[in-house]
C-alpha cells in the first residue's frame, strides 16, 4: 500500500505491506535505526516516537495508519539548521542519563512529548487535581515517564536531565 | 578556551560516556542497526514445548514449505560438534535431541525475512515421549536429581562449636532469581567469508568464547572465526555465555547457505530460552553468644541450575565466598548444591551468586537481632571482620583492607540513622495501617575471577603518524563506561586529550584469548593492559628522544599534549611525526595479569580475591499493611570505588546497581507453571523497576577518601557488581515494617522477591502469632 510518511521534515513515499509496524518501517525500510526494538509489545518504550507531537510506541502502530503524518524520531530531535543538540539532549549528557543507551532514544522522544503534554495541562495519575496547572515534581515526572524502562536504572540521571531541560526551556 | 596546562579526560575526571552524543542522537550502532549485507537471511529458533522428554518424531514439512523459507537447520547440519557449552563439559546441545527444558531449541528455520522465519518456526509438528520433570530446587531434591557440576565445601574452625553456642537458630531462606531483561536482546549476524572464515557481529560480553565455541561447532580453527562487538544494549551477565547459542546457529546457517544470516529472538523467546540469575534455597544454622557475636555458622546453599552446568559451578562457589558478607565466622561449614532442574540453564548475573550468599548472611544477622531484641546494626558491627584473630574468611583468605567500620559510621552519621530509627519505632508504636522500616546494611565483595586464569587481559595501541591514537582492548562495552575509563587511562599516560584517543570495537582479531567482561573486572584488567602498552610506547619514545636530542632520560616528559625535551617543548603530533620518520615502532600490545591471587578448590583454601570492594546503604520504607504495597521513602549510600577513575560513571553504576538490586528483591518474580513453562516472559508480567520505583529521596556518595591498598589502575576499585547488594537494605527495612505488627518479637523472615503479595502474607503470618 502506498504510504507517505513525513519523518523529521522529510517526505518518504513507501510501498508497504499493511501489517508493517511504524517501527519496522523506520528501521527496516528507511534505515532510521535510532528508534529501538526492546520488547515489540509496547511495554518498554524503547521505540517511542512523536506523531504530530504526541508520543506513541512505534511498535504498536501500523505504518499505513500514518499516511501524511508528521513523525519525529530521535534523529530529528536536534534543533536548528546546524543540527545542534536540543536542551533535552544536552541535559541527558550533562546528567549522565544513560548507560547502555538502548532506551535513550525512546526516553528522549517520550520526554519531549511529555513536556508538551504538561505544558498543555494534561493531568497524570499522580496529579492531585484536574486544574491543568502542574509542576514537574518528582512524582509527576516519574509517573509521566513510567512507560519508558531503563534496565541500567539511570532514572536519577534521566529525571535530573528532564527537570533541568524543562527549566532551561523556561517553563512550565 | 582550552586549558594549556592540562589535558581533557584524565583519570579522575567526570568525562561523559564516550558514546554520549551518539546515544542522544540515535547514532550509536547496535548489532541490529548494522546495515545488512545484500542477501542477508534471517534465522529463527524452533523451541520445545515440554520440559523433559524424547523427541519421537519431528515433522518439519510445513516449516520447509512455508513462504520465504530457504532451509531448516538441525543437529545433522552442525558440521562438527552439536554443543555450545562454555566450559567444555559438553552438556549444552545447540539443537536438542532429548528435551531437558521447555523452550529448548530443537531446530532453526532460515527464511528471506525475519517475519517469515518467525511464522514458519511455529509450524513444526513434534511428537514427544514425555518424561517426569523437576523444575525447582525442592522438586529436584525430592526426585534425587544430580548436581550439574561438583559442589564446593568451605570449612574453617570446628563446627562442633555450634553445640556449645549459648544460642542457636535454624532457618530456611528462599532467594528468588532474576531475568536480565537487557533492553537489547540476544542477536547475531554471521557473514561467511572465503575458506572456512566467518565473521560474527554480535552483542556478547565474551567475544573470545563465542569464537572458540563457534569454531568448535564448525570444526574449524579459531583463526577462521572473527567476533566483533562494538557495544551492547545491556548485558548484566546475560550475555556472558548465552550468546554462544545464537552465534553458533547463525554461523552454521551462514556457512551452509553461504549467505549472511541474522538471528534475533523476540522478547518472549529470549526470556524463555536464555538463562537467568540462580534462585537459591538456603538452609542455615547460626550459633551466637548473649551479645550477639557469632560463634558458628553452618549453611547449605541449594541452587536451581537448570539443565546444564554452564557457569553454575563458579556461581555457586561465589555464593559460598559471600556467605560471610562482612562478618567473621569463627567456626564455619558451608556446602553448595548446584542442582540440575528441567529449566533453562541459569547463568551469570551481576554479582554472580554473591548476592544470594550475602543475603543469607544478612538474614542470620537479622535472626540474631530479633532474638536478642537489639538494633540489627549493632549486631552487624559487632560481627565485622577486624581485630586480633578475626580476619580470616571461610576460604582462608585474610581480610586486609576492611574499611566497613568507617563507611557504616559515616553513613549512619550523615543519614541520621539513630534518630530516624527512633522516629520509625515511634511512628509504628502508634499502630497505624502504614508501617515504616529502616535498615543499614553493609557489602563486602571479592574482586577477581575465582577461575584464576581469567584474570588476564590484553590491549593494542597504535599511534598513527599524525599523532592520533587507536585504542583496542579485550573488554566489551555494555554501558558500564569501560571504553571511556580505559581511554582516560591512555590519555593520562600519554598526556593527550581523550579526544585524540579513538576507541574501537572489541574484536578477536586484535586482542586474542580475552576473558569475559565480567566479575566487575573490566577496568582493573583492561586498564592495566592499556597502561602497559602505553609504558612500552613511552619507553620507545624516550629512547628516541635521548638519542636525537641528546637529553638525559629523565628530561623526557609527556605533559599536556606536549613533549618536553629538556628545555625544548614540542607539540605531540610533531614529535610523533619525528619518531615515525626515525622509524620508531608506534604500536604496542599490552598485557596484564592480576598478581597475588591463587585458589585451591579441592582444599577450599587460597586467596581468590585480589581485594575487596565495600559499601553500605541505609533505606527507609513505608508499607501498607492492608495491601502489602510499599514504597522506598529514602535511601542513602556510601560506596567505596577506591580512587575513582571517573566519578560520574562510578556514581551511575552505584545508582543503577542499587535500583536493579531493588528489582531483584521486590518486584521481579519469575514464575514457572507446573508444566515447566515460564509464565513471566515479557515486561507485561515481569516487572523491572520503573522511574517511579526509585527511592523518593536518593543520596548517593562515593567514599572520596578511599583508595585501593593494592596497586590497581590508579588505585581504583571495581564497581559493576558490589553496589547491587546495597539493595538488601530495602529488604531488611521491609522486614522491620512487617515485624512491627508483632512488636518486633519475631524475625519476619521475608523471602525474596518480597512482592507486595509476599509482604502481605508475612504481615498476616506475624499477626497470627500475636
Amino acid at each position: 500500500m502506498q504510504t507517505t510518511l513525513s519523518i523529521n521534515g522529510t517526505e518518504h513515499r513507501l510501498d508497504l505491506d499493511t501489517r508493517v509496524t511504524l517501527l519496522d518501517a523506520l528501521r527496516d525500510h528507511l534505515g532510521l535505526c535510532g528508534s529501538k526494538k526492546g520488547c515489540d509489545h509496547g511495554q518498554c518504550g524503547a521505540c517511542t516516537v512523536l506523531v504530530g507531537g504526541r508520543r506513541i510506541n512505534a511498535c504498536l502502530t501500523l505504518a499505513v495508519m500514518h499516511d501524511g503524518d508528521e513523525i519525529t524520531t530521535v534523529e530529528g530531535l536536534a534543533e536548528g539548521a546546524d543540527g545542534g543538540l536540543s536542551p533535552l539532549q544536552r541535559a541527558f549528557i550533562t546528567h549522565d542519563g544513560f548507560q547502555c543507551g538502548y532506551c535513550t532514544p525512546g526516553q528522549l522522544c517520550s520526554a519531549t512529548g511529555m513536556l508538551g503534554e504538561l505544558a498543555e495541562g494534561w493531568p497524570s495519575h499522580a496529579s492531585a487535581d484536574l486544574d491543568g496547572n502542574y509542576e514537574l515534581s518528582q512524582e509527576e515526572l516519574s509517573e509521566r515517564m513510567s512507560g519508558n524502562i531503563c534496565r541500567c536504572s539511570c532514572y536519577p540521571g534521566i529525571n535530573a536531565a528532564i527537570r533541568d531541560a524543562a527549566g532551561a526551556e523556561g517553563r512550565k | 578556551m582550552k586549558d594549556e596546562l592540562s589535558i581533557t579526560g584524565a583519570t579522575g575526571e567526570a568525562l561523559p560516556h564516550d558514546s554520549a552524543i551518539k546515544h542522544v542522537t540515535g547514532k550509536a550502532e547496535y548489532t541490529d542497526d548494522i546495515r545488512e549485507p545484500a542477501g542477508t537471511l534471517h534465522a529463527y529458533l524452533g523451541l520445545s514445548t515440554i520440559a523433559h522428554g524424547k523427541i519421537e518424531a519431528l515433522d518439519l514439512s510445513a516449516v520447509k514449505t512455508a513462504p520465504g523459507v530457504i532451509d531448516v537447520i538441525g543437529p545433522a547440519d552442525v558440521p562438527a560438534d552439536n554443543d555450545c557449552s562454555a566450559n567444555g563439559m559438553h552438556d549444552e546441545p545447540i539443537f536438542a535431541e532429548t528435551v531437558e527444558f521447555l523452550g529448548q531449541p530443537i531446530f532453526a528455520v532460515v527464511a528471506e525475512s525475519r517475519d517469515q522465519a518467525r511464522r514458519a518456526a511455529q509450524l513444526a509438528e513434534v511428537k514427544y515421549t514425555e518424561l517426569p520433570h523437576a523444575t525447582n530446587v525442592m522438586a529436584a531434591r525430592e526426585a534425587g536429581y544430580p548436581n550439574v557440576t561438583s559442589p564446593l565445601k568451605l570449612e574453617r574452625g570446628d563446627i562442633t562449636a555450634m553445640e556449645a553456642a549459648p544460642h542457636r537458630l535454624k532457618g530456611t531462606m528462599v532467594v528468588g532469581g532474576q531475568d536480565h531483561f537487557y533492553l537489547e536482546g540476544q542477536i547475531a549476524l554471521a557473514v561467511p567469508g572465503e575458506d572456512e572464515d566467518v565473521v560474527i557481529n554480535t552483542s556478547t560480553q565474551h567475544p573470545s568464547e563465542v569464537q572458540h565455541v563457534v569454531a568448535h561447532a564448525l570444526g574449524v580453527p579459531s583463526h577462521s572465526v572473527v567476533v566483533n562487538v562494538r557495544r551492547m544494549g545491556g548485558g548484566f551477565g546475560g550475555k556472558e555465555t548465552q550468546m554462544n547459542l545464537f552465534c553458533c546457529v547463525a554461523a552454521i546457517a551462514a556457512k551452509k547457505l553461504n549467505r549472511p544470516v541474522k538471528l534475533r529472538p523476540d522478547r518472549d523467546d529470549d526470556m524463555t530460552a536464555t538463562g537467568k540469575r540462580h534462585d537459591f534455597v538456603v538452609e542455615y544454622e547460626v550459633g551466637f553468644d548473649d551479645e550477639g557475636r557469632i560463634v558458628a555458622v553452618e549453611g547449605d546453599y541449594f541452587a536451581r541450575c537448570g539443565f546444564c552446568s554452564d557457569l553454575s559451578g563458579p556461581v555457586t562457589d561465589r555464593a559460598l565466598f559471600h556467605a560471610d558478607n562482612a562478618y567473621f565466622y569463627p567456626n564455619v561449614l558451608l556446602r553448595s548444591h548446584p542442582l540440575k532442574t528441567n529449566t533453562v540453564s541459569n547463568t551469570a548475573f551481576r554479582g554472580f551468586g554473591g548476592p544470594q550468599g550475602l543475603i543469607a548472611a544478612e538474614r542470620m544477622v537479622e535472626e540474631i537481632a530479633y532474638y536478642l531484641k537489639r538494633d540489627p546494626l549493632e549486631i552487624r558491627k559487632l560481627n565485622f571482620y577486624g581485630g586480633e584473630g578475626r580476619d580470616l574468611t571461610p576460604y582462608h583468605q585474610t581480610v586486609e583492607d576492611n574499611i566497613l567500620d568507617r563507611i557504616t559510621d559515616e553513613l549512619a552519621e550523615s543519614a541520621s540513622y539513630k534518630e530516624r530509627r527512633e522516629a520509625v519505632i515511634a511512628w509504628n508504636a502508634r499502630g497505624g495501617v502504614i508501617r515504616k522500616g529502616i535498615a543499614l546494611t553493609p557489602v563486602k565483595f571479592g574482586i577477581s575471577f575465582t577461575a584464576t586464569w581469567f584474570n588476564q587481559a590484553g590491549a593494542l595501541i597504535h599511534i598513527y603518524a599524525d599523532g592520533s591514537i587507536h585504542l583496542n582492548h579485550g573488554g566489551t562495552e555494555m554501558g558500564q563506561g569501560l571504553y571511556t575509563k580505559v581511554a582516560q587511562v591512555v590519555a593520562d599516560a600519554l598526556q593527550v586529550d581523550a579526544g585524540l584517543v579513538k576507541i574501537t570495537k572489541t574484536t578477536t582479531e586484535k586482542v586474542p584469548n580475552t576473558s569475559a567482561t565480567a566479575a566487575s573486572s573490566g577496568s582493573d584488567l583492561n586498564g592495566m593492559a592499556a597502561k602497559d602498552a602505553c609504558d612500552q610506547l613511552i619507553a620507545r619514545l624516550r629512547a628516541f628522544a635521548v638519542e636525537k636530542y641528546g637529553i638525559a632520560p629523565e628530561d623526557f616528559r609527556l605533559y599536556a599534549n606536549r613533549v618536553h625535551l629538556g628545555d625544548t617543548v614540542v607539540e605531540w603530533d610533531a614529535f610523533i611525526r619525528e619518531a615515525y620518520m626515525a622509524r620508531v615502532q608506534l604500536s604496542a600490545a599490552g598485557f596484564y595479569k592480576t598478581p597475588k591471587i591463587h585458589w585451591d578448590r579441592e582444599s577450599g583454601k587460597g586467596r581468590p580475591f585480589y581485594y575487596f570492594a565495600y559499601g553500605a546503604a541505609l533505606s527507609e520504607v513505608s508499607v501498607d499493611t492492608l495491601t502489602g504495597e510499599y514504597r522506598v521513602d529514602r535511601t542513602d549510600i556510601l560506596h567505596d570505588v577506591g580512587r575513582s577513575l571517573n566519578p560520574a560513571i562510578d556514581k551511575g553504576q552505584v545508582e543503577g546497581a542499587f535500583i536493579q538490586g531493588m528489582g531483584w528483591l521486590t518486584t521481579e518474580e519469575l514464575w514457572w507453571d507446573d508444566k515447566g513453562r515460564l509464565r513471566t516472559h515479557a515486561p507485561s508480567t515481569y516487572k523491572i523497576p520503573l522511574a517511579s520505583d526509585r527511592p523518593r529521596v536518593f543520596n548517593v556518595a562515593l567514599a572520596d577518601w578511599a583508595e585501593n591498598r593494592e596497586p590497581t589502575i590508579k588505585r581504583s576499585k571495581a564497581v559493576g557488581e558490589p553496589p547491587f547488594m546495597l539493595a538488601v537494605s530495602v529488604l531488611e527495612a521491609l522486614g522491620m515494617a512487617v515485624a512491627s505488627v508483632a512488636d518486633y518479637a519475631e524475625c519476619p523472615r521475608l523471602d525474596t522477591p518480597a512482592t507486595p503479595e509476599r509482604v502481605l502474607m508475612a504481615v498476616e503470618r506475624l499477626r497470627g502469632t500475636r
